[in-house]
């Protein structure tokens, strides 16, 4: 009856929870503060787990009967999750030393929700999602609050447990409806339950979980914390929440959606449609009014949620393929903004208004030239790759007549144009009020650089990534 | 005699989310009775899960309910330690003392 499970699927996982209590070990028995040292491993392990990751995942697998699965989907969301979190973990460091907010655990707590994100992204029943899940949020919770004696970080880390913990009692109920009338939670089993027609609790149930992945996708009308997290949380954190939990969260809903509830598109269409335009409203109106960059990030991510759901909103490979092109662009363009945010500093002092950046072409025009870059990018302005990522989503929901949906994303889309517009205005036409500091880490330079050249990259040769998310797409849908 | 059944247990523990749900929008006081509500939430799932699962004769949602407990526990700790760690920088835990960052 139980025979030992087979590990190799979950190797990478087991490899970095392995090496992040070794790393929490260390840290507490170290006579000095080795965050530093500890950072620089953390980000190696991430490095060796994706080197793992394809390797561990070449073929769909499930194991830990029923409840672990690995397949080319959950490989390429696995590697674009380990991808923000390393870059993500090399920005703090600097930060982190600046602000004199160094303690170990913090490498170690980026660590583990890495871990639980994985775990999310393979997640094959409810108890392996909720679990995944909720190592994923409690350490993010103390992420946010990591700044213990900054009051806006812990107001950020007290608002974002509370409606965190209100969307996973959410999920629970939503998983617990969904049991007690389908009989099952395993998703293999969930995927073949609703042939002939669902029971309504089942419909509710789902609704209930699309509520609490909306909230954890931060996609409107659950979108609140949103900005007040982003705004309040220490600068490297933030870059650490816009990229890697969105994209296990995603990967999460794409999975559930077309998988365990795929006969269900009829109940669930409607509801992601309307969060997508929702999202893309809010995301593109209310940015316009924002000084503080990280809060402006915010409704921006918000608004690239909204452009992600349309292609899932389409339901087809295409559809899937879209989104996991509009996550892997997304990801560096928000790495590299994040990048050119952390380095804002004036007389040591971390700056966020946008005003700040004014004269930056003057003053430092490298960085001005690849914050470009990444504004119109996210603007979508061909041939950058944020385009190509609108694109591929568009054609997708129009393929499937989607056509509102369409039409409502490319007309907010031009509403962000302008705001996008006005960072690039604000650093190349704006005279210069305070010069931000020079040489602030060489590190940060060199991610903008690397992210910068990579979209330029894609918008030239798209191939690669298009081919390797259509795979990936494809193992979803035959898994 | 009276017989309880599914129906019931079901709807006391709907009763207790909507509860647990209120709990957190409606109350302007204190963030420990947010504490309270969350763990009312957890605890209506948990009730769902046992009658589901006695309902159906399985037991996978009796091991699934002594998951939520373990993680509910941790939640707990985490989120006093953050309403500490809030306490210290503000010197209140009133809701609407939780305004700093608005827009």
């Amino acid at each position: 009856m139980s025979e030992f499970p087979n590990l190799v699927p979950a190797l990478p996982e087991l490899f970095m929870a392995g090496s992040a209590l070794v790393l929490l070990l260390v840290g507490v028995f170290a006579k000095k503060d080795l965050t530093a040292g500890l950072s620089a491993l953390a980000v190696f392990v991430m490095i060796v787990a994706c080197a793992l990751v394809p390797a561990a995942g070449a073929a769909h697998a499930v194991t830990f009967s029923g409840l672990f699965v690995v397949d080319g989907f959950t490989v390429f969301t696995k590697l674009l999750v380990l991808v923000a979190a390393a870059f993500a973990l090399a920005m703090s460091v600097n930060w982190l030393h600046k602000e004199r907010a160094e303690r170990f655990e913090y490498p170690v707590l980026v660590l583990f929700a890495t871990i639980g994100m994985m775990m999310m992204i393979s997640a094959n029943n409810m108890i392996s999602l909720y679990l995944g899940l909720e190592l994923q949020s409690l350490s993010l919770y103390v992420l946010a609050a990591f700044q213990r004696d900054n009051a806006k970080a812990s107001e950020a880390g007290l608002k974002y447990f509370i409606l965190g913990s209100l969307a996973s009692g959410m999920l629970l109920y939503g998983a617990s409806l969904v049991y007690g009338f389908a009989g099952s939670i395993g998703f293999d089993d969930l995927a073949h339950a609703f042939a002939h027609g669902a029971p309504i609790g089942v419909v509710v149930g789902v609704v209930f979980i699309l509520t609490a992945m909306a909230f954890k996708i931060s996609a409107v009308p659950f979108h609140m914390w949103t900005p007040d997290v982003y705004e309040g949380a220490p600068t490297p954190v933030t870059s650490f929440f816009a990229v890697a939990p969105k994209v296990a969260a995603f990967s999460l809903l794409v999975r559930l959606l077309i998988g365990p509830f795929g006969e269900l598109v009829q109940q669930w269409q409607q509801v992601v449609i309307f969060i997508s335009i929702a999202s893309m409203l809010i995301g593109a109106f209310a940015a316009i009014n924002q000084k503080n960059i990280k809060r402006l990030m915010a409704y921006s991510s918000i608004g690239h949620v909204g452009y992600a759901l349309m292609g899932l909103a389409a339901g087809d490979e295409a559809g899937i393929r879209g989104v996991l092109i509009y996550l892997s662009i997304y990801l560096f363009m928000n790495v590299g903004t994040f990048a050119v945010i952390l380095s804002m500093r004036h007389k040591g002092r971390a700056m966020e208004n946008i005003s700040d950046l004014a004269g930056l072409s003057k003053t430092h025009p490298a960085m001005a030239l690849w914050m470009m870059v990444f504004m119109f990018s996210m603007a979508g302005v061909p041939p950058l790759a944020g385009f190509w990522g609108k694109f591929y989503v568009f054609m997708a929901a129009i393929d499937k007549g989607l056509i509102t949906l369409a039409i409502i994303g490319v007309l907010t889309s031009v509403v962000g144009a302008f705001y996008y517009l006005r960072i690039i205005k604000v650093m190349y036409f704006d005279e210069t009020v305070e010069v931000l500091d020079r040489g602030v880490g060489a590190g940060l330079g060199v991610i903008m650089a690397v992210n910068a050249l990579l979209i330029l990259a894609f918008s030239f040769v798209p191939m690669p990534l298009i081919s390797s998310a259509g795979a990936a797409a494809a193992a979803l849908f035959r898994g | 005699m009276f017989h309880i059944g599914l129906a019931h247990y079901l709807t006391v523990a709907a009763i207790l989310f909507t509860l647990g749900v209120a709990g957190i929008f409606l109350n302007r006081r204190n963030v420990i009775t947010i504490m309270m509500s969350i763990e009312l939430i957890l605890l209506a799932v948990n009730l769902n899960f046992v009658a589901f699962s006695h309902a159906l004769g399985d037991l996978v949602e009796a091991v699934f309910t002594m998951f939520i407990l373990t993680v509910a526990a941790a939640e707990a700790a985490i989120g006093l330690a953050i309403v500490v760690v809030f306490f210290r920088n503000r010197g209140t835990i009133a809701v609407e003392e939780i305004n700093q960052m608005k827009g």
